[in-house]
């Protein structure tokens, strides 16, 4: 007799967690990251269900029950509209600056100028509402006019500046971003369809995301690459100040998470997902790693695991140096995630400490056949996923691949991965 | 005591390097001088990087003060500082990809090892390439793409150099973050690289270097 939805949802979601805890469960789990692969599945293009949520969740409706993975990793779905509106200079997206058919892309740039830390340190809210949003989105630059963000303090007494906001162009930039926020809002509610339909159907979502490492959010968001990488040589004194303070709110979120986000809404699983990558191997020395880069994120990472999460890392990059930092963290709290590394290595240096996951390349599942997808799994199969502890998926998003070998990937992965 | 350019550049001291700059420039010493001295300091620092010792912020930090070298100094030379007789390489990120860290790091450690650089820049459609090769008569392609969009990109640009009658006047080498011999191969490539250096090496071979 068939199993019914909500039996294997509970299947599904203990295979992942008892992956994640070190347990040995009935058989290899498969989580997949679609990408925007749902879209070209469904025979739509990108550009289509960036634009459009209603077919953002079809899309992916269709890919995962038909391809039926234990779990389905969807992060906040992008919305085309949102970027148009604010007029986003940081990203470019399926019909502007990029093909129809293609994802996102982000844009590389030094939003903050190196002579701007101490305004970032002394005051990050005002420096981000201030400075940071009217340099990058177009519609926000009036923001710029607001007075200092404590200036609000007297408004009860009638006494804030706030006769700026009575002019046109603040006014447009607050309708701009409360239609921002309205769109925002039907891509949120898609999402959280999405995953109640998906549960309705036996599938477990994994859809919080939101944190970094503090490195990353200083280099991504504000310093651009090649801006961090100058001040860890010209102000390293200034760039570990300023992720002290990227640390402190990250901290603050977590402590929030706890309590406002129900776990109905994003799957009712611990998992959190955070993608390190500029501190991988080639981007730093190790000796810049430790003194940059590990020490915050290991503390929003034991931050996570106190706060009764489960981070999921997905270790962008290459991270063969690095393997052994893993090992400071908790056994059986964390599934990691892996990009360019030999698998048989990580599971040499983690194997029983912590969970681990990859060994798929997009070269295969692009351009191999379904023989060459089955014989990787089964190598990963036999090796990596000895004794547990392993969950094969691929080692980055998936927005391109033939469907007949992510098919063989999640099907040979079922009957093969099961632990006798 | 003498302050040696070349070492305190290998050494990314930058305060020191420009000090220096400007005292042999007030000195009136020869402004192709310190060029050559500073090329001697990237060569250094381009050995450091494929031994292991350098990374790519030490890379990026040596091309700042390089710049700066530059800035300093290229008003005072009298014409073209071109080193006569490199082979050239054509080096560009292929359509639809607008990455370019890994693109510039290659394109660094082939200028140090006496490559001449034609750098398209990053989302640089197929024509782009195959006018590049006629104008400059490169001998070598490099096609980076960093998201897994490019390798079609990339299978794209070599059949248009192939369609342009140039595939046997160039080897092609492709590169970037999910690239693997797959890729290679069904790109039609005749190499690819996981780093830079690797690229260094493919274009010593192919050139007999």
């Amino acid at each position: 007799m068939d199993k019914s939805p909500d039996e294997l949802y509970q299947e599904r979601l203990q295979r992942v967690e008892d992956a994640v805890q070190l347990k040995v469960p009935d058989r290899v789990p498969t989580v997949m990251t679609f990408g925007y692969l749902g879209a070209k599945y469904a025979g739509m293009t990108v550009e289509e269900v960036f634009y459009d949520p209603d077919k953002w969740v079809m899309a992916n409706q269709k890919i995962i029950t038909d391809f039926a993975p234990d779990m389905f990793q969807n992060n906040p779905a992008l919305s085309g509209t949102v970027f148009e509106t604010i007029d986003t200079r940081v990203m470019r997206w399926p019909g502007h600056g990029v093909s129809a058919n293609h994802s996102i892309q982000f844009v590389e740039g030094e939003y903050m100028k190196a002579d701007e830390y101490d305004s970032f340190i002394a005051d990050p809210a005002d420096y981000v509402v201030r400075t940071h949003l009217p340099r990058t989105c177009g519609a926000l630059a009036p923001l710029q006019k607001l007075p200092r963000l404590t200036d609000f303090l007297g408004l009860g007494e009638g006494r804030a500046p706030i006769s700026v906001l009575a002019g046109a162009e603040l006014v447009a930039a607050c309708g701009a971003l409360s239609q921002a926020a309205r769109e925002t809002k039907k891509w949120q509610d898609a999402r959280s369809v999405l995953v109640e339909e998906m549960k309705a159907k036996g599938f477990p979502a994994l859809s919080r995301a939101g944190l970094a490492a503090p490195f990353d959010y200083i280099s991504d968001f504000l310093r651009g690459m090649k801006g961090t990488m100058l001040d860890m040589y010209r102000q390293p004194a200034k760039l570990l100040e300023a992720m002290e303070v990227v640390l402190a709110f990250s901290l603050q979120k977590i402590e929030s998470m706890k309590k406002i986000e129900p776990m109905e809404k994003t799957g009712e699983n611990k998992l959190l997902f955070i993608a390190p990558h500029r501190g991988a191997d080639g981007f730093m020395s190790l000796k810049q790693f430790e003194q940059f880069y590990w020490p915050g994120l290991k503390a929003v990472i034991l931050a996570l695991v106190e706060a009764g999460f489960t981070p999921y890392m997905f270790w962008e990059g290459e991270y063969t140096s690095r393997l052994e930092y893993l090992l400071e963290l908790p056994e059986g709290k964390i599934l990691n995630r892996f990009d360019r590394v030999d698998m048989v290595r990580v599971k040499e240096v983690l194997g029983g400490h912590q969970c681990i996951a990859g060994g798929i390349m997009p070269s295969l599942l692009q351009t191999g056949t379904v023989q060459d997808v089955k014989d990787q799994c089964k190598k990963l199969i036999d090796v990596v996923g000895r004794d547990g502890g392993f969950i094969m998926m691929t080692s980055c998003e998936t927005d391109e691949a033939k469907p007949e070998n992510v098919k063989a990937m999640i099907d040979f992965t079922r009957e093969y991965g099961v632990y006798k | 005591m003498a302050f040696n350019l070349v070492e305190l550049l290998a050494e990314l001291r930058e305060e020191e390097v420009l000090k220096v700059c400007r005292e042999r420039l007030e000195a009136g010493e020869e402004p192709l001088k310190i060029l050559e001295d500073s090329r001697k300091g990237m060569e250094i620092v381009g050995k450091r990087f494929a031994d292991g010792e350098y990374f790519i912020p030490e890379l990026i930090f040596s091309g700042e003060i390089l710049k700066q070298i530059s800035e300093m100094v290229k008003p005072m030379t009298k014409g073209e500082d071109k080193i006569e007789g490199r082979a050239k390489i054509i080096l560009g990120t292929v359509a639809g990809d607008i990455h370019d860290i890994g693109l510039n790091i290659v394109d660094f450690m082939l200028d140090v090892n006496g490559f001449d650089v034609c750098n398209t820049g990053i989302d640089t459609p197929s024509q782009k390439f195959v006018d590049a090769i006629k104008e400059t008569g490169a001998t070598i392609v490099g096609l980076s793409g960093f998201l897994t969009l490019a390798f079609d990109a990339m299978k794209e640009t070599v059949e248009a150099i192939e369609a342009a009658g140039l595939r046997d006047k160039v080897k092609i080498m492709v590169g970037g973050g999910q690239v693997d011999e797959e890729i290679q191969k069904y790109t039609g490539a005749d190499g690819y690289g996981l780093d830079a250096m690797a690229a260094v090496r493919m274009a010593k071979e192919w050139t007999g270097g």
